[in-house]
């Protein structure tokens, strides 16, 4: 179920902007890589290639290849709705959609796409996507209130709620926690932790100590200068990344000694 | 020196003019100014000076004690707040007399004939007293619901289209071009549903489709603004939240951004409704007028409650009383209508309107 992602020469553009820069890598199923850098480096660019986000950006084109299990996502006749349907993401902001109702939200993945569901399975997926996103006992009470109505951190985990409800192989996170307390990072982290050994998960997160804490391999980008494209510097296993770096740039930044 | 000199007392009275505690007119005193400026305005006015003269007197009269006293009392600072508050003030009740003035008249002269013949008859054989406006009304609330039929799926897929869907230098010109038909006479609008149907069943036909038709050239736009407002307002991380669960780009618009725009549009096709019911000339060229009820709009003509109030005013007959008094209560209830349709719009729009994020 997990999947494989190879990212070969991988150049993103805004329109005439590059924006991120022969990127390589290859991301091990079952296994939470992270991705960390600088502001405006291109983490969330590049996170929002490999699901065919990008190019919802007016102009925004994606040269180079990505491929999930050998099949290349950018090929001639593959939709990219399908590719979606098979990567979930969770913003950097939550947004759940402020018409629907909680229960309406988690389940908006399965109605929306317009699959067929018995009442009784709805019923059990909300329940276990809210309970993996440990938000159930909190909304259990008011599943039939307005999505927008609760809490910033709330939001954000019944936001990641509704996109593990679709089952999805890999599953992209753009800093899910900088909206979050303590507790409901620390119970992202967790879920990071139970997802992994079905899901493959790319976190791009600012804390560093987060990435130590959930991520198998750290991926670090960085560009050399305002207005250059990032690239991804250097990336290995998180033990390595964190304690013998190969690069001066990434010991700097762990360290914080920049950025 | 014992006696200071006047000029020292000057600075003195500046200096306690500057020092951090003011004094500032007593509330009441700016209602006493207007109360006196009324009364001279009012005496000007009765001494046979005209009662627009005797208003402007007033204002400038209150204006000008209220700025010398606070000037006096308060400082330069607070007078020119003054200034400012009284012009704006002014501005708004000039903006109000002839709005007030229009209700006063409708309402005084449209209730003689609020009467239950006046909803339930039509005009058909019926010459002075008597009579109502039943044929009319439902002629205004079929072309009207038809316009509406007409106008709100084209307009809302235009917006939709140019929202979602158009990029750069097209969406520009539909854009400039609805602005540009936003503001066509209604007259014109007329024009061409006569000449339109003019040209498929020849000249000279009369329907009230052909009005549906007029009125719809003015709602779309309208309808189209709107939509294209509202759409805009939904913010685009719902469209890439929808897009990341692997929802199509119809199913998105459909699920998503439309139910989330949806009271704002609700709000303004009302409002788009409540501009045409009472448009005259598009339906006096396409729809004409008739003494009787006819619920076929497609076939001859059908009298509306604009149209109706116009030729009551014109054709009166001998004596022209009860006409004008049946013109005045069409009018009457044009106003009632517009105004319930805006009461409704702003229903729509504060109870329906989504939850707001925590
Ligand atoms: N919609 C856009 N149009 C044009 N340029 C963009 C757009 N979004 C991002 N960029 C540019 O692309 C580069 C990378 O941005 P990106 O958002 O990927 O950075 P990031 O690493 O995610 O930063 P942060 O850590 O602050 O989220 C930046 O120079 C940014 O200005
Ligand atoms: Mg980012």
């Amino acid at each position: 179920m997990a999947k494989h992602i190879q990212v070969k020469d991988l150049d993103i553009y805004y329109d005439e902007f590059l924006a991120v820069q022969g990127v390589s890598m290859t991301i091990e199923p079952r296994s939470v890589t992270a991705l960390i850098g600088p502001s405006g480096c291109g983490k969330s660019t590049f996170l929002r290639s490999l699901n065919r986000m990008h190019e919802l950006v007016p102009k925004a084109k994606v040269e180079g290849q990505v491929a999930i299990n050998g099949r290349d996502i950018y090929g001639n006749n593959v939709d990219p709705v399908d590719i979606r349907s098979e990567i979930g993401m969770v913003f950097q902001r939550p947004n759940p959609f402020p018409t629907m109702s909680i229960y309406e939200n988690v389940a908006a993945g399965i109605r929306l796409t317009g699959a067929r569901m018995k009442r009784s399975e709805i019923d059990d997926l909300v329940e276990r996507s809210l309970r993996s996103a440990n938000l159930w006992n909190e909304v259990k009470d008011r599943l039939h209130k307005p999505g927008g109505g609760i809490s910033g951190g709330q939001q954000q985990r019944l936001c990641i709620a509704r996109a593990i409800a679709v089952d999805p192989a890999v599953l992209l996170m753009d800093e899910p926690c900088s909206a979050l307390d303590p507790i409901s990072t620390q119970a992202i982290e967790d879920l990071i932790n139970d997802l992994k050994p079905d899901y493959t998960i790319v976190i791009v997160t600012h804390n560093m100590q987060q990435a130590a804490r959930v991520s198998d391999t750290t991926g670090f980008f960085n560009l050399a200068d305002v207005g250059q494209p990032g690239r991804l510097i250097e990336m290995d296993t998180t033990a390595k990344i964190f304690s013998a770096p190969r690069e001066q740039a990434t010991e700097d930044y762990i360290t914080g000694r920049f950025g | 020196m014992s006696v200071p000199t006047r000029t020292e007392r000057e600075t003195d009275l500046l200096r306690t003019e500057t020092a951090p505690v003011r004094r500032t007119l007593p509330p009441w005193v700016p209602y006493a100014v207007l109360a006196a400026a009324i009364a001279v305005g009012g005496a000007a006015a009765l001494a046979g000076v005209s009662a627009g003269l005797g208003a402007v007197l007033t204002v400038v009269l209150y204006a000008a004690c209220v700025v010398t006293v606070s000037r006096l009392v308060e400082g330069p600072r607070k007078a020119k707040d003054r200034v400012v508050t009284t012009v704006v003030t002014s501005a708004f009740l000039l903006a109000l007399v002839p709005l007030i003035s229009v209700l006063a008249t409708v309402i005084s002269r449209g209730t003689a004939r609020m009467d239950v013949e006046f909803f339930s008859f039509s005009m058909r054989g019926v010459v002075g007293e008597g009579g109502g406006v039943y044929h009319a009304i439902t002629g205004t609330l079929m072309i009207t619901g038809l316009a509406t039929l007409i106008s709100v799926p084209v307009g809302m897929l235009c917006g939709v289209y140019l929202v979602e869907y158009a990029r750069g230098k097209l969406a520009a010109v539909i854009t400039f071009f609805v602005d540009v038909m936003t503001g066509i006479p209604s007259i014109v609008a007329g024009l061409f549903a006569y000449a339109l149907f003019a040209l498929i069943l020849g000249p000279g036909v009369r329907m009230g489709v052909m009005g549906a038709v007029a009125l719809s050239v003015l709602m779309i736009p309208v309808v189209v603004r709107s939509t294209e407002e509202m759409l805009k307002l939904v913010p685009n991380e719902l469209r890439e939240a929808a897009y990341a669960l692997a929802v199509p780009k119809w199913r998105m618009i459909l699920k998503v951004v439309i139910p989330t725009a949806l009271a704002g549009i609700a709000t303004g096709v009302t409002l788009a409704i409540a501009r045409v019911i009472g448009e005259t000339a598009p339906l006096l060229v396409t729809v004409g007028i008739t003494q009787s009820v006819n619920l076929n709009p497609f076939d001859g003509r059908m009298a509306t409650l604009p149209v109706s109030a116009y030729y009551q005013y014109v054709n009166p007959g001998v004596p022209p009383d009860p006409a004008l008094d049946r013109a005045w209560a069409a009018a009457l209830l044009l106003i009632i209508i517009v105004m319930a349709l805006n009461l409704v719009a702003r229903l729509i729009s504060r109870r329906f309107a989504p939850e707001a994020g925590g």
